[in-house]
């Protein structure tokens, strides 16, 4: 028996991702909360949401802070509370955790979570030192260690304690390319082949461009309520039965190992244990695949094998769309895209739509229970939410 | 006077312009702190001390930059890695003189100092590693 939900899903959002060209990151969210709203035509959003928790990891994309009431205003929600939480790429993940904790106070009956980021018209040099932000500057950005150039330390750390290959790794973005391929939404709906990504260029060795996630402009949202109120929305809301929010250090080089995300780890273990559900209960998960080493690094963080064997694991086709535990079947990070402060909420967007039977050419047959993974930075935050069919 | 200066992340930089690797010890538990902190994070005691520490480590991994921020650009491809010195405490840093097929995982690396100061904040001297 899993437990009682915390919450319910009774509407979700996701503006198409991609290069969005001439358009503000607050427009994207407007067209994620529209959709949320058309989704759910028994809400009434002026008079029904009480808070918006937004996830935003930068302001030097858009030369924008103050994002809460900046979105909130584009959404037609002035002029009720409005905040923008900030945990890296896992902004959104915490504001999916910070609107659950506002429902559970007693204190919102219904609530919008969401998140935003607009980055493709920033010069890749621009774009790569803003993502560094979410390292330590002292002793990470001021020695010129990129942000691939983080998880290229793990990958290099795998590799050489588990004989984790490049070809594993390359298996990931072609596995998360096709299924991005069936995702109408997706940043990039094109299959690549395993030579195309193991041959592609060195971005931090040992990680390559097609090991890399997407710089994507994008913006997604939830609609939480309590369960008690959930079918005065909809007849099909979707339960969020665990959730889980862990730090670890800053700086990636003060961990005991750099062969797994401690802050993942114990997120999961927090959420697992308040769902009442084990790792083989997943049916569907989107992890946080920011580079194809983190695919591989979560299976083994959530539990969906032993550590050390997430390389194996991919090889076996296990988490392929057809396969035992499929995962990131929205296309993920790699292929989906990755707007940085919308990927968290973007992750339990596809979990909703995958457990109310939505996903069309990507569903998984008679998912029930699904878990979205996401990590801020090189691991310093992670959150994982556990959902279930109503 | 080691002991009076403040157990900063700008006293650790100005101490590798004076090419000392430098960590706090905790005069409570003993915790080794690095970077030093105000307050040690084990028992949330600030008596502490300064500490200098062997220059010699070994690599406990490492990656080849080939895209970097533009303050960087003019470097690649330049090699980072994170060395675990012989104190057990860990940095991570630039690795200089060596070729990218000639590193491994478990070299030894001694730190190197570049006391040249930029020119804008932060106005800190770098410390890397080589070949000992």
């Amino acid at each position: 028996m899993t437990r009682k939900p915390l919450v319910s899903v009774v509407s979700a959002g996701l503006s198409k991702f991609g290069k969005r060209q001439g358009l503000y990151g607050r427009e994207l969210f407007a067209e994620a909360a529209k959709e949320a709203f058309n989704r759910c035509p028994n809400l009434e959003p002026k008079k029904d949401i009480k808070a918006l928790f937004i996830g935003h990891m930068g302001e030097s994309y858009e030369h924008q802070g103050h994002t809460g009431p900046t979105v909130s205003d584009w959404a037609g929600l002035l002029p009720i509370q409005a905040t923008r939480v900030e945990n890296a790429c896992a902004s959104s993940g915490a504001a999916l955790r910070c609107g659950i904790l506002a429902v559970l106070s007693g204190m919102c009956d219904v609530v919008m979570v969401g998140g935003v980021e607009k980055m493709t018209h920033r010069t890749t040099p621009d774009v790569t030192e803003f993502l560094a932000m979410a390292s330590d500057y002292p002793f990470e950005q001021w020695h010129g260690i990129t942000f691939p150039g983080l998880y290229a330390l793990m990958a290099t750390a795998h590799m050489h304690k588990y004989g984790t290959t490049e070809e594993q790794m390359a298996m990931v973005a072609v596995k998360n390319h096709h299924n991005g391929a069936l995702n109408p939404k997706a940043h990039k709906q094109r299959e690549v082949t395993l030579e195309k990504a193991i041959s592609s260029r060195v971005i931090a060795w040992p990680l390559k461009l097609y090991d890399c996630s997407l710089i994507t402009d994008g913006a997604s949202c939830l609609i939480l309520t309590k369960p008690e109120l959930a079918k005065k929305f909809t007849d099909t809301p979707v339960h969020i039965i665990g959730s889980g929010q862990a730090s670890d250090a800053i700086g990636l080089y003060e961990r005991d190992r750099f062969t797994t995300l401690n802050a993942g780890k114990l997120a999961g273990q927090e959420a697992y244990r308040m769902a009442k559900v084990e790792p083989k209960d997943i049916d569907v998960a989107e992890v946080h695949d920011c580079f194809t080493i983190a695919e591989i690094i979560a299976y083994e963080d959530l539990g969906f094998c032993k550590q050390g064997e997430g390389g194996p694991l991919m090889e076996s086709g296990a988490t392929k769309l057809e396969g035992k535990i499929p995962v990131n079947s929205s296309g993920g990070l790699k292929s989906k895209g990755h707007p940085v402060g919308a990927t968290g909420t973007a992750q339990a967007y596809e979990i909703y739509l995958q457990l109310a039977g939505q996903a069309e050419k990507r569903q998984v047959d008679g998912a029930e229970i699904g878990l979205a993974h996401n990590v801020g930075g090189s691991g310093a935050t992670a959150t994982v939410h556990i959902l279930r069919r109503a | 006077m080691a002991e009076t200066r403040p157990f900063t992340i700008e006293e650790f930089y100005r101490f590798a312009g004076e090419k000392r690797l430098m960590a706090a010890r905790c005069n409570k538990c003993g915790e080794l702190l690095l970077p030093p902190r105000p307050m040690c994070t084990k028992c949330l005691s600030t008596d502490l001390k300064w500490v200098e520490l062997g220059k010699r480590g070994e690599l406990l991994t490492y990656t080849v930059i080939h895209v970097a921020p533009t303050q960087f650009e003019s470097l690649v491809p330049y090699i980072v890695g994170v060395v675990k010195l012989k104190d057990g405490l860990k940095l991570p840093g630039m690795i200089r003189g060596i070729e990218p097929e000639e590193i491994e995982v478990g070299m030894e690396l001694e730190a190197d100092f570049d006391t040249t100061l930029p020119s804008q904040w932060p106005m800190w001297p770098r410390y890397f590693f080589r070949a000992p």
